[in-house]
């Protein structure tokens, strides 16, 4: 199981969800799914068309730089990180 | 006993205003997460607000409260563009509209989606493929910063299959098929620019109709102009106004021929000439304007306000509200003769919308 962390951004705006799960995913694209599926839109707020990573949005797999396809571990852990953007 | 209820949208989110007289306010919020909300209304039918919101990190998404803002959904679901239409791409929503049982929506890139289930769900309307001028309206190096796209939707208020949107920077349009053809209403506009098309590149900042929907105002990126015909054609009314510039802008409820709008300088400032704020006001339909600002500041003032920063109530003498790029929000009970600030200090301010509520 991965073990995923999010920004402090995403949980208001999905009730019940943590900042920090496990996912049983075998891609970053394959987490993102199986929480959409938990919190529906979920995905929206995290990947635009293309579909590739929303431009703020940075993914870092094992503390490397990610992308949707960026295969996962069983022992991943997975940092989504919400640059720093505005004022 | 109805209560007044301002919705303010804002660039830290959308803020719910409350009033028994007009006069002193109670402020919650902000919601939507501080998302910048870009434009924001109750729908009387539903009792439920809509507001248009694009976060920089997480996208857009029409947020939607059943309860006056206690609590919020949002969703964003069929809010794109097909793959491969063009290379569209969708930045934000930019305008969101109830309108005969379906809640419309304007986008940059420019397209207009509708929800019929109350805002769960969005499809394409249309992005104007086809129409003269489209390529050059979603071309990234022709757009201003900030750009909304389809900035404006303006529903007929007994006609469901009749609206008008504006494309931002190059023309009115009127559809009189619920959207499936377009015609520009431009005719009589000004620019001061070399233009590609007869009919289309005309910079429209804001229309205003009155309550019969055949006067129409509007405010030009160059001038005042008013319409007798639904926007068919336009005649130029900024003789008598400081500048020719200027976004925000409103049309009396019970009279036609009374309008407000809110001057700016027209350089890169875009604020209230001279650092005073005013809004003017005609009675006669534009040959005439007055400047009404008492109670506003008169130094130093040097703030804008956006093209959805004014609002107007239906009581029998009707409230004007407006809110500036810079936060502070202002409002008269008198037909806009005296102002006063109310509210509080707010994000910078996109949109000001008025509802009555029972």
């Amino acid at each position: 199981m991965a073990e995923l962390h999010l920004p402090a951004t995403l949980p208001p705006l999905f009730p019940g969800l943590p900042r920090e799960l496990d996912i049983d995913a075998a891609t970053v694209s394959e987490a993102i799914d199986r929480l959409d599926e938990r919190w529906p839109g979920f995905r929206d707020r995290l990947v635009e068309a293309g579909p590739a990573l929303r431009p703020h949005i940075n993914v870092y797999v094992d503390r490397a730089r990610g992308e949707l396809d960026t295969e996962l571990a069983a022992d991943s852990r997975v940092d989504v990180i919400a640059a720093i953007s505005g004022g | 006993m109805s209560k007044s209820v301002l919705l303010v949208g804002t660039r830290k989110g959308c803020f719910v205003l409350e009033s028994e007289d007009r006069r002193d306010w109670t402020v919650r919020g902000p919601y939507c997460e501080s998302w910048p909300v870009y434009h924001a209304v109750l729908d009387r039918d539903s009792g439920t607000i809509f507001a248009a919101a694009a976060s920089e990190w997480h996208g857009s998404a029409i947020w939607r409260s059943a309860d006056l803002g206690e609590t919020w959904e949002h969703s964003s679901e069929g809010l794109g563009y097909p793959d491969g239409d063009g290379g569209l791409k969708l930045s934000k929503v930019s305008n969101v509209r109830p309108a005969h049982g379906r809640l419309l929506v304007g986008a940059e890139s420019a397209g207009l989606f509708e929800s019929t289930d109350g805002g769960e769900t969005f499809s394409l309307v249309t992005t104007l493929e086809g129409y003269e001028g489209r390529e050059a309206w979603n071309d990234p190096a022709q757009q201003p910063p900030g750009h909304l796209g389809l900035s404006a939707i303006i529903p007929h208020p007994s006609d469901p299959d009749r609206f008008w949107i504006i494309v931002q920077g190059f023309s009115l349009f009127e559809t009189t098929d619920r959207g499936k053809t377009w015609a520009p209403r431009n005719k009589g506009l000004r620019r001061d620019w070399p233009a590609d098309y007869e009919d289309i590149g005309f910079c429209v900042h804001k229309v205003a109709p009155a309550s019969d929907f055949e006067r129409m105002y509007q405010q030009n990126h160059v001038g005042m102009h008013r319409s007798d015909d639904g926007g068919k054609s336009w005649t130029e009314i900024t003789e008598g106004l400081p500048t020719e510039f200027g976004f925000a802008a409103a049309t009396h409820p019970h009279d036609r021929d009374t309008f407000y709008v809110i001057p700016l300088d027209p350089g890169h400032g875009r604020t209230m000439p001279d650092g005073k704020l005013a809004v003017w006001r005609t009675r006669d339909a534009g040959s005439s304007w007055q400047r009404l600002d008492r109670g506003l500041p008169q130094e130093n003032a040097y703030v804008g306000v956006l093209r959805e920063g004014m609002a107007i109530d239906a009581q029998d003498t009707p409230g004007l509200y407006f809110g500036t790029s810079t936060g502070q929000l202002f409002a008269s009970t008198d037909e806009g003769d005296s102002w006063s600030q109310i509210g509080g200090l707010f994000p910078g301010i996109t949109s000001v919308t008025y509802a009555s509520v029972d």
